[in-house]
């Protein structure tokens, strides 16, 4: 572990009143997942750049000493760090141990490295929070659980996406994150390639 | 007030909690093991949907308790009143007026919205518990989708009683996947496990939490030749008349009377409210007890 002195930026821009804000902030993620390809808006948080307020919500929201954490590429920064470290306590991991992991797309590759959990403890998978240039409802068309009839997503590589939701009931979890705006995709999604 | 963190759990509780929630919603119908708390009040009372309840409550919810469908039993009013002091929400007995509905063995009346959500006690979350006592055998079964067990209970019910009689807690497949036990719902009540609200499922004692996102596909088991019947008591509501909602057959005196009346209070009351009445109801007055 690097000693080096906290930024302090590390110190502000976390919760004021982590019980009411977690719990909007969660309504939101939850809304996300139960209806996959749902945009929510969330607020509360200011982390260092270049993390999204966003993914700063959610890191807050789900992260404390019981999950170890991945961050890929550009967020793997001293002030991103210092920023989780002190505002959730959560142990930094390598991609196959961690139980989330943030950055943007390309920087989280390959999927394979993360656990998709066990067959009798399907539960025991990471979690990927995806940082995107953008998030609308468009591209991608979804279908599954949470689903009316169908949803659409902007996805980073619906392909890929695909194959990860072949493998359910296993595989990964994922929230996309822009500015204040999250959507969810979980492994139970159906996607076509649009 | 001050006494209590926000809906009394700590907040690294609710975390650990929320986190099951969303495994829940991702893989649907499978049981998802949580570090279930002690609640100031006995396992068996509720205490999987209120550890659930306190970890998606917002202080601007308004909730709804019930117990059987009504609103005014013993484990109703204790937990609503539970939450109107650690959390501070408002509540209420009129389901289209609530964000958050705990519910112990019944699914209300009324269909709900998206933007609901259902939060049910649970005291036995494993479907095949009764056939096979073993967790590290039924985690397994649940690994392979060997679920024929489960086939031969409800047949066994029908070689001996000529029907399936398995009348509440009645088994059902999510997503073609995983075997459920949708608490002890009567059956009645099982078609309306597609719905548009976001449904948890909270058992304390047993320590899993699992759910069934919206419009999730839920069929009950059965058989080709013997369907699925969601069935009641062939009666119409004594107080209110209606002919399609759930009845409990209540003991009126010692001589053998009986009389049938909804189970969920607040559609009886709405349907009365609006004029309905059953045979032996009486014209709807606002403050009768």
């Amino acid at each position: 572990m690097q000693q080096t002195a906290m930024t302090e930026t590390a110190l502000t821009g976390g919760f004021s009143d982590a019980p009411q804000q977690s719990a909007r902030a969660f309504r939101a993620a939850m809304n996300a997942m139960a209806r996959p390809g749902l945009i929510e808006q969330v607020d509360g948080a200011e982390p260092p750049a270049p993390m999204s307020k966003a993914a700063g919500v959610l890191a807050l929201v789900l992260l404390d000493g019981e999950t170890p954490v991945h961050l890929a590429g550009a967020l793997d920064c001293p002030q991103v760090r210092d920023w989780i470290t002190f505002h959730t306590g959560a142990p930094f991991a390598g991609r196959e141990f961690c139980a989330f992991a943030f950055g943007a797309w390309d920087d989280l590759m390959p999927l394979g490295g993360y656990r998709i959990g066990m067959a009798e403890y399907p539960d025991r998978s990471a979690t990927l929070i995806v940082e995107m240039p953008a998030l609308t409802a468009a591209g991608a068309i979804l279908r599954g659980p949470g689903i009316k009839d169908s949803a659409a997503l902007n996805l980073p590589d619906p392909a890929q996406l695909a194959r990860n939701a072949a493998q359910f009931p296993l595989g990964l979890d994922f929230f996309f994150t822009c500015g204040d705006a999250l959507a969810a995709l979980p492994r139970s999604t159906r996607i076509e390639v649009a | 007030m001050q006494e209590y963190n926000f809906a009394y759990l700590d907040e690294q509780t609710k975390r650990m909690i929320r986190r099951a929630i969303l495994k829940g919603l991702a893989v649907p119908g499978y049981q998802v093991p949580f570090a279930s708390r002690e609640m100031p009040m006995p396992y068996g009372w509720g205490t999987g949907g209120v550890q659930v309840s306190a970890a998606v409550l917002m202080p601007e919810d308004v909730m709804k308790v019930i117990d059987q469908g009504a609103d005014d039993t013993t484990n109703a009013v204790s937990i609503r009143k539970f939450f109107e002091r650690t959390a501070g929400v408002d509540t209420t007995e009129r389901t289209s007026d609530a964000d958050v509905i705990q519910t112990r063995h019944r699914i209300p009346e009324e269909a709900l919205r998206e933007d609901q959500i259902l939060v049910y006690q649970v005291p036995i979350p494993e479907p095949l518990r009764f056939l096979e006592p073993r967790e590290t055998e039924t985690r397994k079964m649940h690994a392979l989708e060997e679920y024929g067990l489960m086939h031969v209970k409800l047949y066994e019910d029908i070689a001996r009683n000529g029907a399936i009689a398995t009348a509440y807690a009645y088994p059902v497949r999510v997503e073609g996947r995983y075997v459920m036990d949708p608490s002890p719902i009567p059956k009645f009540d099982n078609p309306k496990l597609e719905m548009a609200a976001i449904q948890l499922f909270g058992a304390g004692r047993e320590q899993r939490i699992y759910a069934l996102p919206p419009y999730c596909n839920v069929v009950s088991l059965d058989f080709e030749d013997y369907p699925f019947e969601a069935s009641k008591a062939d009666h119409a509501c004594d107080l209110c008349g209606c002919e399609t909602s759930y009845l409990d057959e209540v003991i009126v005196d010692d001589a053998g009377g009986r009389m049938f009346v909804c189970s969920d209070t607040d559609f009886c009351r709405g349907r009365r409210a609006a004029g309905h009445i059953g045979v032996q109801g009486t014209p709807f007055e606002e403050d009768a007890a």
